[in-house]
């Protein structure tokens, strides 16, 4: 965990409103283990005044930009516009400066060696399963998955991962790619196909308590990366906390998003409480 | 020409705390210290002021509890804490390995509340000062209820006084018609420090949902945005009482940290800016020892107080 003066090797769009950035991150290779997340500063000003958290999508190393010098490491985020901040980041260019805090968090546990893994991602949510596709199909064949989104262009990087060897399955609301529906229905047929699978999922809040329902019914295993409105991402503010199993106004079981998650065991969350 | 000093001195006292510079976080904004041990060496701080504690554990508020403004945030997070049993089981094992001292702010319900918790903070060993939270915006009981009344406000100093061996600094809310009343009426009462401002209450919309931004309605204002209020604030509080004031509002960079020190504030506190930059606070105190030396201040306490009125 440090807080980095860095810069932006490269800031793309890959589909209409979503934005793929790399940002040199010496370390991070070794130190970021999939699902955890980092905070992005785009500018000293205090205008806007709060970072930004992004799942991190990919770590990596690239060749020296010329002999005798040192290796690059780099941290990739994948992003999509919502609002002023990510506005503003998608205008950065090659060797603007950023500020970079992380990793942060808690990822995914990824040792387990029970059930085939099945990985289901809603939207933006993808980002984080990707560089836990990448642990898994190291330890383990099949991995599979399942990828839902309103539309065509909200469904990333499915490519990406095919070429990891993952098995794909697409779902999307209006059908223009893959079937249409909703992704937890193509995890209901999975599930009765795999019932020993442990799940991994990141996505909307709605889509997750979906998800949930499915596993509880399956009894089957669920992590889950959570989003959240965050100030500091180091559990300071606490800001970004969501109810925890024990929960009770009168006895506080809150975790911090940042701090304990963003990824959770599903059994240690309450899933009573209206999210939206 | 002014002559560079190499080693100017930083220190300041606070009601007989002897602190090596005027620099420490602002409660809420700085968890319990150790939160922040990856980023910033908490020795190299002034003070070290913790979370709001109360005597029983606070959930605090339903999301969403922040929101970003123009070069400032919200917050509404309703004084989510552990409680003063677990504060001391839990958080002061750390806070006694780390030779800075520590103030720890609390808060209650009732009276009665505020003195138990009092009482036993005054106990514990590592505790150098307590800080004495009856402006917090966010909360419907206590907080705010005994920060806008001066009758109510004294009342409360003069009880938690009397339970208490050390020294008591009272946060002040700006939400008040005249801050200079309550500055006042808790010196009377046996306040020995004034640290302000607090948040300033606003309140967020969502255009989208068309509801409020935020669960709780409303929440406190902070960041830069609301500096100079704060710098107009804690220059009136310093010019009403003669006990010490710490400065608190928006400071991001040493010079807004040497802004409030001109206008008289013996100390300040760092909140908001712990969040974008958890390192921010040895930044600050860099700075101020940068200014010094260029500016020729050999003391800082040359520099407090020093604004030119004519």
């Amino acid at each position: 965990m440090n807080d980095l003066q860095t810069s932006v090797l490269y800031n793309r769009e890959i589909a209409p409103g979503y934005y793929r950035l790399g940002l040199l991150a010496p370390g991070y290779p070794e130190q970021a283990v999939p699902g955890q997340f980092v905070m992005v500063q785009i500018q000293s000003q205090n205008d806007p005044l709060l970072r930004r958290p992004f799942g991190i999508f990919n770590v990596g190393t690239l060749p020296p930009l010329c002999s005798g010098l040192p290796e690059r490491d780099y941290v990739e985020l994948v992003y999509k516009v919502v609002g002023r901040g990510t506005r503003l980041m998608s205008a950065l260019q090659e060797g603007d400066a950023v500020r970079l805090l992380g990793p942060l968090g808690q990822g995914f546990d990824c040792n387990t060696t029970a059930g085939p893994p099945l990985l289901v991602g809603g939207g933006i949510g993808v980002v984080p399963l990707f560089m836990l596709a990448c642990n898994l199909v190291k330890q383990t064949q099949p991995v599979r998955l399942l990828m839902g989104g309103r539309r065509c262009d909200d469904v990333l990087a499915v490519t990406e991962f095919e070429r990891l060897g993952v098995e794909t399955y697409v779902a999307t609301d209006d059908g223009s790619l893959g079937e249409q529906g909703l992704v937890t229905q193509v995890l209901e047929r999975k599930l009765k196909k795999y019932p020993t699978a442990r799940v991994y999922a990141c996505g909307p809040m709605p889509m997750l308590k979906a998800v949930h329902d499915i596993c509880v019914r399956h009894e089957v295993a669920l992590q889950v990366s959570l989003e959240a409105l965050m100030a500091c991402g180091i559990g300071a503010c606490l800001g970004c906390v969501v109810p925890g199993r024990r929960h009770r106004s009168d006895q506080p079981d809150y975790r911090c998003t940042c701090k304990q998650g963003p990824v959770f065991d599903a059994r240690d969350l309450s899933w009573e409480v209206d999210h939206d | 020409m002014t002559e560079l000093v190499s080693r100017p001195s930083l220190a300041v006292e606070l009601a007989g705390m002897h602190l090596r510079n005027p620099v420490m976080p602002a409660s809420g904004t700085f968890g319990y210290g150790q939160e922040f041990t990856p980023y910033l060496d908490l020795e190299g701080i002034g003070a070290l002021v913790t979370k709001g504690v109360s005597l029983h554990p606070k959930a605090g508020n339903p999301t969403p509890r922040i929101a970003e403004t123009s070069a400032g945030m919200l917050n509404a997070i309703g004084l989510q804490n552990v409680g003063i049993e677990a504060f001391v089981r839990d958080k002061v094992p750390f806070l006694e390995r780390i030779n800075t001292p520590v103030v720890v702010n609390f808060f209650g319900n009732t009276l009665d509340e505020y003195e138990q918790v009092a009482a036993r903070l005054s106990d514990v060993s590592v505790v150098r000062a307590v800080e004495l939270n009856i402006s917090c915006p966010n909360v419907k009981q206590g907080g705010i209820v005994f920060g806008t009344d001066p009758v109510a406000a004294a009342q409360v100093v003069e009880r938690v006084r009397r339970q208490l061996k050390i020294p008591l600094i009272v946060k002040l809310t700006p939400n008040v018609t005249d801050i200079r009343v309550m500055a006042r009426a808790v010196e009377e009462a046996g306040a020995d420090v004034i640290s302000c401002i607090n948040t300033l209450t606003g309140m967020a919309v969502d255009l989208k949902r068309k509801r409020l931004h935020l669960a709780n309605g409303t929440g406190g204002l902070s960041g830069p945005a609301i500096k100079p209020v704060a710098l107009r604030l804690v220059y009136q509080v310093v010019r009403s009482v003669s006990i010490p004031v710490i400065g608190i509002g928006g400071i991001m960079t040493a010079e807004d940290a040497l802004e409030f020190l001109l206008v008289g504030a013996r100390a300040v506190q760092v909140g908001t800016a712990n969040l974008v930059r958890p390192g921010i606070m040895a930044e600050i105190v860099a700075g101020i020892e940068t200014y010094c030396q260029h500016q020729g201040i050999a003391d800082i306490n040359d520099w407090i107080g020093s604004l030119n009125e004519e």
